[in-house]
């Protein structure tokens, strides 16, 4: 049987990914851009919105770092007003389990969902650091071995709070005066290890029960998080053979958890560049690769990987003498990808052999080794390649992540989703009002 | 024109409406409560009477008629949305008008509550502001299970206990508003510079950490939401006794107080000044607007008995920490007038019933204030701020 294609849209966020040198770049704080690029996912009768989240700005040698785009909004803020502009979409916003409590994200998400009436997403993610916990009251409190103990304990009470409400408790008869069909609605309780919380949960059920929960990690502790309780994967094995992988290894986790396949999507990150032709992609796609990767950045990525200072070093000149350091403080803060980077002198030794084999400068080592677009093509290439990766099960879809704010979206809306609907892998309308029904879930 | 000041004019959301049996009014829509459409009507008719801001009512609680605890009342409204997001809802679909959702202090993080209100700044460009409540309720405590309170169970200040736990938690909520306002600082307006040349987004000399460090809470900063549109959006706070009146006059923009007769709402708004004045405000202006739960109707029998039918529907004749006011328009605003002479800026109407009570003040008493040269005709300026005549604040931090 033929697949469904799922597509979300990623707002550009705060890392190289992101040109925001471009002319056509627009704000990424107004409001506007927001609204637009919300607009153009429904458009193109995407199935979700998503946000990502940080909660501190990062830092590299001790400064902020100054290279990327810095700052956003409030997640939940910004996708209350788009649930305003949008009829449709979901709306997907990443929020921390570490710096956050389980009642107020839950009255928080049930919230969304009743403002949007049932296109609420989580995405549940788990960073624990010190760096980041300076911004809030319990300070850098989770060990990192406990971070996804924190996490499925997070989501398994935020659960409880949406279930507390089973949904029939509002009569609001204004004949007998009975509002509740009950007394004290919402009850629950909760001890672990984590969490001691007791009382009623004050948002009655909300449209689709619960929100759509997506995870992201990709440790195998990771994968777990998502096999158990997870509605989505947002992964990063957007190749067909890394994300085949993915996929058998995820969808295979399920049973031991009860659940079917079809009940947790894989939809891995996906970057684009789209020309008239093939051959024009792929200029274009050098082009934005140039953009992403300046001579400053390349050094900054440099040094992610050797953890000091390479300020000193000419991104058009050949890689550092000296060796990576190992271990000890970072010299990147607030940064997920460096942790990454699990074996750092290895990883440095295969850099050394790459550029020196292809003759490569610092700058053109990193726009070869760092992300390159997922899809590069004309927009029947991009179709075509879609359809065949989810058809191959590398994937049940993908969220899209352009380069530019906020009409970054508007090249895939206008030319690819036609394809993919001549193709009958897309919808050509809504078929349902919630996130649950794009996303082919049944209803809780 | 009249030398008299213009009046400021707010209306409080909540539920129904502020009498517990309005739900079961003719054209109430208690099936509607957690609906934005709801939501969105009721801020929309607010606007076209030009008032300058409603505030939503919140808590981490259930509503209850008990203080302290869940009650098992079944007869009443139950169930409520968190009230920055239903801020947020109607910000795009609205203009001119205020947005002030309630936010608790004891239970949240200062830089989460930051960045939402700045944000709710940017959605409305400018219009946003929040109210800080405090939460003294060992029930709403077990909710979040971080810390507990001691079980007081009395309002009365001469109670020491009582006295005690509002000193702790306003303490706090100081330290709470002071990062709140550190961190809508912590980027300056120019900021960001997309600076192509140099290849910097900004310049990291404009980003200023925030370095806060209190009893409660200690907070790096800075901020990952810039600037708000108005620099510093509102801060409100309800308050009744010595400890909040002196936290509005260091901390807030604006305070709700809730007096019984002109005389007390001169006292009032004095206790306000020199706790201003104390904490070396006497330049700003902070705003005292008297809180009233009204019945308004076109004459002042029907406003009783429908007050009156209420309260049979209720069981209980209706009480308030506010003064309950129950006639026409016209009383009304001769009210508000002798109030106002007694120093108060603005008043925040709490409709007893909704949307009757608030179309009561949108087309009845906004008219009148208007006769009687005491209320704008239409909205002077686009931001919050503008409407109560606050300049939009130097940044703490800018060198230049």
């Amino acid at each position: 049987m033929t697949k469904q294609v799922h597509l979300g849209a990623h707002f550009p966020g705060v890392n190289n990914t992101t040109v925001w040198s471009d002319p056509e770049a627009g704000s990424h704080i107004e409001f506007s851009s927001f609204a637009r690029f919300a607009q153009a996912a429904e458009r193109g009768r995407l199935d979700f919105l998503f946000l990502a989240e940080g909660l501190r700005l990062r830092e590299q040698n001790g400064e902020i770092y100054d290279l990327d785009v810095v700052g956003r909004p409030d997640t939940f803020t910004v996708l209350a007003a788009l649930a305003a502009v949008t009829d449709r979409i979901g709306l997907a916003g990443t929020i921390n389990s570490t710096f956050n409590e389980p009642y107020e994200v839950a009255r928080q998400f049930a919230t969304l969902d009743h403002l949007s009436a049932g296109r609420a997403a989580w995405n549940v993610v788990t960073s624990w650091d010190a760096f980041t916990g300076e911004n809030f009251r319990r300070g850098g409190f989770l060990p990192q071995e406990e971070r996804y103990e924190r996490a499925r304990t997070f989501l398994q009470t935020a659960h409880e709070l949406f279930d507390s409400w089973r949904g029939d408790e509002i009569v609001a008869d204004k004949a007998t005066g009975t509002f509740l069909r009950e007394p004290r609605p919402g009850r629950f309780a909760h001890t672990d290890a984590h969490f001691d919380i007791a009382g009623q949960f004050d948002v009655p059920r909300s449209p689709q029960g619960r929100p759509v929960v997506f995870q992201a990690g990709d440790s195998d502790e990771g994968r777990d998080f998502a096999a158990a309780q997870a509605d989505a994967i947002f992964s990063r094995h957007s190749t067909r053979e890394a994300g085949q992988a993915f996929y058998a290894d995820v969808k295979g986790r399920l049973a031991r958890f009860g659940r079917r396949p079809e009940e947790l999507l894989i939809l891995p990150a996906a970057t684009f560049v789209i020309g008239d032709t093939d051959a024009e992609a792929a200029e274009l796609a050098h082009e934005v690769r140039m953009q992403q990767v300046s001579g400053q950045t390349a050094i900054r990525f440099l040094e992610q990987l050797w953890n000091r200072d390479l300020s000193d070093h000419d991104p058009d000149g050949p890689l550092p003498t000296v060796d990576p350091v190992v271990g000890g403080q970072h010299v990147a803060q607030g940064r997920a990808s460096v942790r990454m980077h699990r074996d750092p002198l290895a990883t440095a030794a295969e850099w050394r052999r790459l550029a020196e084999a292809k003759g490569f400068s610092i700058r053109e080592l990193m726009v070869e080794v760092t992300a390159r677009q997922s899809f590069v093509g004309s927009p029947e290439t991009v179709a075509a390649t879609i359809d065949d990766l989810v058809q191959a099960d590398a994937a049940d879809g993908y969220v899209l992540v352009p380069h530019l704010t906020p009409g970054g979206l508007d090249p895939f809306v206008d030319r690819v989703v036609p394809l993919l609907q001549e193709r009958g892998v897309f919808r050509t309308d809504y078929a349902g009002t919630t996130l649950r029904d794009h996303l082919g879930l049944a209803p809780l | 024109m009249s030398d008299t000041p213009l009046l400021h004019l707010a209306v409080a959301l909540d539920g129904a409406g502020w009498h517990p049996a309005a739900w079961r009014e003719p054209d109430a829509r208690p099936a509607d409560l957690l609906t934005a459409g709801y939501w969105v009507d009721l801020v929309t008719e607010a606007q076209r009477g030009l008032l300058d801001l409603v505030t939503i009512e919140d808590a981490l609680a259930l509503q209850s008629t008990d203080r302290w605890g869940p009650d098992d009342r079944t007869d009443q409204v139950r169930g409520r949305l968190d009230a920055v997001q239903v801020a947020a809802r109607v910000a795009p679909v609205t203009a001119g008008i205020g947005l002030v959702p309630t936010a608790v202090v004891t239970h949240t993080e200062p830089f989460h509550l930051s960045k939402a209100i700045a944000t709710l700044d940017y959605v409305s460009t400018g219009r946003a502001g929040l109210r800080v409540r405090v939460a003294g309720s060992r029930a709403e405590a077990a909710h979040v299970g971080r810390r507990d309170l001691p079980d007081v169970r009395s309002v009365d200040p001469r109670d020491p206990a009582v006295a005690a736990l509002s000193r702790e938690l306003f303490d706090e909520a100081t330290d709470w508003v002071e990062v709140l306002r550190r961190l809508w600082d912590s980027w300056e307006d120019d900021a960001e510079i997309r600076d192509v040349a140099t290849g910097r987004f900004v310049d990291r000399h404009k980003l200023h950490r925030v370095d806060f460090t209190g009893r409660h809470f200690s907070v790096a900063g800075p901020s990952i939401t810039p600037r708000p549109p108005q620099g510093q959006p509102i801060v409100a706070a309800l308050a009744h006794h010595a400890v909040p009146y002196e936290f509005v006059g260091r901390n807030a923009d604006l305070g709700f107080v809730t007096p019984r007769d002109a005389e007390h709402a001169a006292a009032v708004v004095t206790e306000i000044r020199a706790a201003q004045a104390a904490a070396g405000r006497q330049d700003e202006t902070v705003h005292v607007f008297g809180d009233l739960v009204v019945f308004l109707d076109d004459d002042a029998a029907t406003a009783r008995a429908r007050r009156d039918r209420l309260d049979d529907t209720a069981g209980a004749e209706y009480t308030s920490d506010a003064r309950v006011f129950t006639g026409t328009h016209v009383q009304l605003a001769d009210l508000l007038t002798e109030w106002a002479a007694a120093g108060l800026t603005g008043f925040r109407l709490r409709p007893a019933t909704l949307p009757h009570d608030l179309r009561q003040v949108t087309g009845g008493l906004v008219p009148e204030l208007q006769r009687r040269g005491l209320f704008r005709r239409a909205y002077e300026a686009s931001t919050l701020r503008g409407l109560l005549g606050l300049p939009r604040p130097a940044n703490r931090y800018a060198t230049v």
